[in-house]
């Protein structure tokens, strides 16, 4: 499966089954074009038969000199014999052995505290609370839920845990015994443990700063970007803006970090579509890994992005890959999540196949010590998977999140970034779509978009450096 | 090639030899927590 595109001037021909990328001149593009609308399974054999080449005459012959033709269907052959282009998709027997392995739970989401001084508008997590009541997880629930992660966690070494809420610097002296019991238990039993911490700023101190530093793998700061778009969307629960507050303290953080491991994360909604600013505004302030993303919401929420919305996101995205591909070039470049790709050393296929984890590598714990497949399936009781005390009671659920992947979800199969989202998200899938084994439509589309904007970036920063 | 510049050389299908030691990080504990993003994630092992 081939999927060509063209984007800023560059015209990109990924083959989807073997991950390579080429950057093609308008001549090889139109070639492509036209091996593709004879058969989408062209082989070296194929490419070198006299119909292929009467074809290319026929219809390019015209507009291009024969012999350039000739060099490109060369080029195009050659390219095709190294398993490069044309490569056919051999993975799906694969996925028997992916749903059959037993999985050992790796990282876990601990939802410290469902309450949260923040009202923000778009919360999945209903300001904090998960459909439910207000809570702080206890220090013991904590340790069984580590337990457990170790117990579960097999020949595994690197264990994840996100100190997550609602906002965890609410039950601050938790997080730090929970932090001191993993270290503890992780020369005990050969493991090490990942921690990292979600938090919208508020109570950030010069104390919580140093031990963030000191313990935490990786810190997400939550900010939506410019002080108006903030405001709006994460205000205190008495109406208040929030950005005043948390700016001067994110950006004391960030350096303190030495502006790494961390992620200043944001959410765009329908009222700020023109978020290639909030990013602008974020490196403007001297951030340096950065994440805006799209809010998911149902379709009657007024901020919640729609379909016909897609236009101008896909133009943001546009603006913004220019953007950064511009401050790279001054020297002053900066990491966007969803660009990042790794062409070179990203996950294996194996990891493609299996997807996020949720429900199976992946699990969120409650409070109150029980288990979800993910953050967001938390007070939906038909997902509730068991608890800290008895383990996994309900190991069907893992079984239907296992089985999801790009094969058995229909929309998937035909769907060059594939291999990019793995299905995409479960949650978004269940929630806004027709189930698991479906997609979100809206978020596929920006996701396609996204991976076409971050391949366009690495083809013009290739061009840069030669 | 005159009208072809390849990328990268690393293929998908070549990364079955040496993957799933599962030791990655898991996708929405990096940042994105509202959707899937594992193709940019990084092979521990290339670390």
């Amino acid at each position: 499966m081939i999927h060509q595109y063209q984007n800023n001037g560059y015209r990109i021909v990924l083959d989807v089954n073997s991950g390579c990328v080429h950057v093609v001149d308008e001549l090889c593009y139109d070639v492509i074009a036209i091996l593709r609308g004879q058969n989408e399974e062209q082989t070296a054999e194929s490419l070198k038969s006299e119909a292929v080449w009467g074809l290319i005459k026929e219809t390019l012959g015209e507009k291009y000199p024969e012999e350039e033709l000739k060099e490109a269907l060369e080029d195009i052959t050659e390219l095709t014999e190294a398993g490069q282009l044309f490569v056919p998709d051999t993975y799906e027997p694969y996925i028997g052995e992916v749903i059959k392995r037993k999985t050992v739970v790796k990282a876990l989401c601990l939802h410290i505290a469902h309450d949260c001084n923040l009202a923000c508008k778009y919360c999945f997590a209903e300001e904090g609370e998960y459909h439910g009541r207000r809570a702080l997880m206890s220090y013991e629930v904590g340790k069984k839920a580590l337990d457990f992660l170790i117990a579960n966690s097999g020949t595994r070494r690197n264990l994840e845990v996100d100190f997550f809420g609602g906002e965890p610097l609410m039950n601050w002296q938790v997080v730090k015994d929970l932090v001191a019991y993993g270290r503890e238990q992780e020369k005990l039993h050969d493991k090490h443990f990942r921690f990292t911490v979600t938090t919208n700023g508020v109570l950030l101190n010069d104390e919580i700063q140093d031990f963030i530093n000191q313990e935490m793998d990786n810190v997400v700061i939550s900010l939506d970007g410019r002080k108006e778009v903030n405001d709006n969307m994460r205000p205190f629960r008495n109406g208040k803006g929030s950005y005043d507050l948390i700016v001067p303290k994110f950006q004391k953080l960030a350096d303190s970090r030495n502006q790494e491991r961390y992620y200043i994360r944001g959410t765009f909604t329908r009222n700020n579509l023109d978020f290639s600013e909030d990013v602008k505004h974020f490196a403007d302030l001297g951030f340096k890994q950065m994440s805006i993303e799209p809010v998911v919401g149902d379709e009657t929420d007024p901020y919640a992005i729609r379909e016909s919305d897609l236009p101008q996101i896909f133009e943001e995205y546009d603006k913004l890959a220019q953007y950064i591909i511009e401050k790279e070039n001054k020297g002053e470049g900066f990491n966007f999540f969803h660009f990042m790709i790794d062409l070179e050393g990203g996950p294996c296929l194996s990891k493609r196949l299996s997807g996020c984890g949720s429900g199976t590598e992946y699990l969120a714990v409650t409070p109150w010590g029980d288990f979800y497949p993910c953050h967001q399936f938390v007070g939906d009781e038909d997902f509730l998977m068991g608890n800290v005390e008895q383990g996994i009671t309900r190991p069907e659920i893992a079984d239907e999140f296992r089985c999801c992947n790009v094969y058995t979800k229909e929309k998937c199969k035909n769907c060059f970034a594939r291999f990019y989202c793995s299905g995409g998200c479960m949650a978004n899938a269940y929630k806004y779509a027709g189930g698991l084994q479906d997609a979100y439509d809206i978020g596929c589309e920006m996701e396609r978009k996204r991976v076409e904007c971050a391949i366009m970036i690495k083809a013009a920063l290739a061009e840069e450096r030669k | 090639m005159k009208h072809i510049k390849t990328l990268n050389t690393q293929t998908l299908n070549n990364t079955i030899k040496k993957g799933g030691c599962g030791e990655c990080q898991t996708s929405c504990q990096s940042a994105c927590k509202t959707s899937c993003t594992v193709g940019n994630q990084t092979c521990e092992q290339s670390k």
